[in-house]
């Protein structure tokens, strides 16, 4: 089991007090990710941006949460057998976990490095695998965590303040 | 820069003919990546690139494009277009590859997007 936490400057006491009252979501969303299927990949993450669009998220957050949930939900669909989206969008944050059913990521710390890329032929030919997924979630997120269990499933899971 | 500007400049064509020309052009951007086109969050961005794909219509949806341009000539599936007019995003070809269409542009005075 290999686990990857990062948090924005400032946020660590933020973050805690919000994983430590866990309150309950105003809203609640889940999406489907099927492995591979791209014409549905995107869609969660649009609906979501939608959703926070007219709960009245100011612009550049709402970009920023689209961007780091659109980025995990490409994740999800091209490396993994297929997972589910989870949002939970409460009065000052928004909380979005990704769960994977496998096949894990061996070496989180690499996989986090600018560049670096375990694409396939097919991905890439759609315009992926830049190797900027999971550095482009940590950018645009206050807290991001990975859990992954080698041969097993991915968490991430990410926190956007508003 | 105005969206008609870019039409004139690159040749292009627009792939349906609804698309407001008079829409202001701040800035561009240009990749075949789309993570690296998912860096331009801060501002609304002309995007110039090879892809074709239904993801790059997507994108619209996540950051703030003003339209896309298609390059060397590519035009995207008739579903691809239906999915940029939905969204009232105009979309254009042009014959000119990306490296000459940048270099036209940026000559032309349109500044890079913040990234």
């Amino acid at each position: 089991m290999a686990e990857y936490r990062f948090f924005a400057d400032g946020f660590e006491e933020r973050v805690s007090d919000y994983l430590s009252n866990k309150p309950e979501a105003d809203v609640e969303l889940e999406f489907a990710v099927p492995e591979k299927d791209f014409n549905t990949a995107g869609k969660g993450s649009s609906e979501l941006k939608n959703l926070l669009k007219r709960l009245g998220v100011d612009s550049e957050i709402l970009r920023r949460i689209a961007v780091a949930s659109y980025e995990a939900e490409i994740n999800v669909a091209a490396h993994s057998q297929g997972g589910v989206m989870k949002s939970a969008v409460h009065d000052e944050l928004i909380h979005v976990s990704f769960i994977d059913s496998g096949p894990g990521i061996g070496d989180i710390e690499q996989a986090m490095v600018p560049g670096f890329s375990t694409a396939d032929d097919l991905v890439r030919e759609l315009g992926f695998g830049a190797g900027l997924g999971l550095p482009n979630i940590k950018k645009n997120s206050d807290a991001m965590r990975i859990v992954s269990q080698e041969g097993g499933s991915t968490t991430l899971e990410f926190l956007i303040f508003f | 820069m105005t969206l008609k500007d870019v039409v004139n400049l690159l040749e292009a064509e627009m792939l349906y003919p609804e698309a407001d020309l008079e829409r202001e052009v701040p800035c561009a951007f240009a990749s075949d990546m789309i993570s690296d086109i998912l860096m331009c969050t801060q501002e609304p961005t002309l995007l110039l690139t090879g892809l074709t794909n239904n993801q790059v219509i997507r994108l619209s949806d996540m950051i703030d494009l003003t339209a896309i341009v298609f390059v060397r000539g590519k035009k995207p599936l008739q579903d691809v277009i239906d999915m940029a007019e939905e969204r009232g995003l105009p979309i254009l070809t042009t014959p000119y590859t990306l490296f000459r269409s940048s270099g036209i542009l940026f000559g032309a005075g349109l500044r890079s997007c913040k990234i």
